[in-house]
């Protein structure tokens, strides 16, 4: 062991990453498998038949039977599932009673605005939240300290729909800071390429497109994030505080480090596990608090479109949202696990035991 | 006689708390030589760890503790120095060694990255492969073999004999002037904590590293210290060249605390009192009376 050249040791330590990657995949498709087969079935107890929603009340009963033939409603639920597994295998979520377009169509249109919007709101909770857990830890009892647990509390304690409507009052209405709804300016156009427009504007070079929509997505993204900046200023500053009892902390002080370095590196490495799971199940759960956020900023994502195909019992609609949101869920998820596991030396190298 | 390393004079600490003062070291005085090994030795408790801490500039910033006397170190005034220029002394000019190894050492970094944050603090510009080229170097001279595997290696998948001698290297790695070492390796098994003292007491004749030696351990103490001071309950009862004390330990705490320690012929080992009115006689100084 001891004459291993060093290539072959870095090889061996990136093995467990690859195999816990791998181990992660595997149970994330059986859980969407799960996921699909319990939308299905919860879909089609729902009361009401889709094919006369879709076609309206002028419909004759011969109409509705054969559109109930075409969408083979009149087969069993097993059947019906065999149909939309053999779908699903060609990349193919049928057709949407609601839009009468591919749902894979609609999903492509309306995931990227929703998606856009997580991923900011998720990036202002690292951004403000890591930040404000280790000043709060470092200057615990002063009064930088208590400011920061008062404001993470007030974070927590409402529902992100409500600071919605607070910062679209506050800083919208009463002082028009910024726009009060849309993803854009209506004088700008874009050419969609990825459908985020913060993306597509940047590809083209359009920089005052792109300010305008970072401008439009601020304060529908910060009323998302506020909860989980102060779940992750809270967690951080629980976790640093302990740290800080450590010897090893006591440590890099005899050996003369700047209370700034010790506060960013020695005490904040060791915290940050808990926080990152904490963020990476907020960022899953903003896929479900986001429906109101864009309700109220009248953000054209998922939102608006998932709760029409409920209300209209688009059966597609609803099988196809679900599964997106879910394996978006999914993919987070696997994210911050491997970010874990490169940040816990004692994850990552376990991982050849098991 | 040279001046004095460090030189304690007359060292006063209380913390105030809901009760008012409450000191816990009464004036006690030390000094150590350039290159010179001096114990402190005591039970828990008595002050040993916290006079460490002041010496280091640890306990200063506490808003509860109340400092009163000198330290003087390589001749100058810590407390009349700037917080600055006393900062800047840590981890170049002096060092500290802790009693567990393995958690002193931060769990989440690998053992390069941590000496080249060491190394950093004597040389800014110090760069990744310099650094570990140095530490490599200095992790040979406390006899690692496989210095590459340890460096790449992070604490939890080293020994913990190896982790003491990883902090040991650590600690001398910037050629301090003192090394204050706080019940080294107490954490670990005997015989590796008579191992990894031996390299201690090699590698600072070699460096002519003068060291704070803090124990409770008087068997460790006389296989390694030069002179020893005996503190009990924030006062120093005894002190003098090391085979002067344990020839003839006058002071009735030193005499109790040797009494203390185990026989390999068994017989059991007799208690010290909780408290003495004999352990209150004053200071017992070896050197003071016979002319050195």
């Amino acid at each position: 062991m001891v004459a291993q050249p060093a290539i072959v040791q870095r090889r061996d330590a990136m093995t467990p990453v690859l195999r816990l990657l791998a181990k992660r995949l595997a149970t994330s498709l059986i859980v969407l498998v799960g996921v699909s087969m319990l939308i299905f079935a919860i879909a089609r107890i729902i009361p009401g038949d889709p094919a006369r929603i879709a076609l309206g009340p002028n419909a004759t009963a011969e109409q509705i039977a054969a559109l109930r033939a075409q969408l083979h409603l009149d087969q069993s639920v097993f059947v019906q599932y065999g149909y939309f597994v053999a779908d699903v295998l060609r990349g193919d979520l049928g057709i949407s009673l609601y839009t009468n377009r591919p749902v894979t169509t609609d999903i492509a249109q309306f995931l990227p605005a929703t998606l856009e919007l997580i991923l900011v709101a998720g990036a202002m909770m690292i951004a403000f939240g890591l930040p404000l857990g280790i000043w709060s830890a470092r200057y615990k009892g002063k009064w930088a300290d208590n400011l920061i647990r008062l404001i993470s509390l007030l974070g927590v304690s409402a529902p992100s729909f409500v600071w919605a409507v607070i910062l679209m009052l506050l800083f919208a209405f009463y002082l028009p800071l910024f726009p009060i709804a849309g993803r854009i300016s209506d004088d700008i156009v874009v050419t969609p390429v990825t459908g985020f427009l913060m993306i597509d504007t940047l590809v083209a070079g359009n920089l005052r497109a792109f300010a305008d929509a970072a401008w439009h997505i601020a304060l529908p993204a910060f009323a998302l994030a506020l909860s989980g900046i102060g779940q992750a200023a809270r967690l951080t500053r629980a976790n640093m505080v302990e740290t800080y009892e450590r010897p090893y902390i006591e440590m890099a002080r005899s050996y003369g480090f700047s209370e700034r370095r010790i506060a960013n590196r020695y005490a904040f490495k060791p915290s940050l596990i808990p926080s990152l799971t904490i963020i990476g199940l907020d960022f899953a759960a903003m896929l479900g608090n986001a429906f109101l956020v864009e309700a109220i900023f009248a953000w054209p994502g998922l939102s608006r479109y998932g709760v029409e195909v409920i209300l209209r019992k688009d059966l597609n609609g609803i099988v196809g949202t679900v599964l997106i949101i879910s394996a978006t869920f999914l993919i987070v998820n696997i994210i911050v696990d491997l970010l874990i596991a490169f940040l816990n030396p004692r994850i990552r190298h376990s991982q050849r035991a098991s | 006689m040279s001046a004095p390393m460090l030189d304690i004079r007359d060292l006063h600490l209380s913390f105030k708390g809901h009760t008012g003062l409450t000191e816990v070291l009464h004036g006690i005085s030390l000094h150590i030589q350039p290159g010179e090994r001096v114990a402190l030795v005591g039970e828990s408790g008595s002050g040993k760890s916290v006079t460490a801490r002041i010496v280091l500039g640890l306990l200063q910033d506490l808003p509860s503790a109340r400092i009163t006397g000198q330290v003087l170190f390589d001749g100058r005034d810590l407390e009349l120095m700037s917080s600055r220029a006393r900062h800047a002394l840590r981890g170049t000019a002096m060092s500290m060694i802790f009693q567990d190894p393995t958690s002193s050492l931060n769990p989440v970094f690998r053992i390069a990255d941590q000496f080249h944050d060491v190394l950093r603090r004597a040389d800014p510009s110090v760069a990744k492969a310099a650094a570990h080229d140095r530490a490599a170097a200095i992790l040979a001279e406390v006899s690692i073999r496989d210095a590459q595997r340890v460096l790449n290696a992070y604490p939890f998948q080293l020994s913990g004999g190896m982790n003491q001698r990883v902090m040991i290297a650590m600690a001398l790695a910037n050629e301090p002037a003192l090394l204050i070492a706080d019940e080294p390796g107490t954490a670990l098994d005997v015989t590796v904590q008579a191992q990894t003292l031996q390299l201690m007491r090699r590698l600072v004749e070699d460096h002519h590293t003068a060291v704070l030696f803090i124990s409770h351990n008087l068997g460790v103490v006389r296989e390694f210290a030069d002179r020893l001071y005996v503190i009990y309950k924030g006062r120093m009862v005894e002190q003098g060249p090391t085979d002067a004390v344990f020839a003839d330990p006058r002071h009735p705490y030193t005499r109790a605390l040797m009494a203390a320690v185990p026989h390999l012929t068994g017989g059991g080992i007799p208690e010290i009192a909780e408290a003495s009115p004999d352990f209150a006689a004053p200071l017992v100084d070896h050197e003071a009376e016979a002319p050195s």
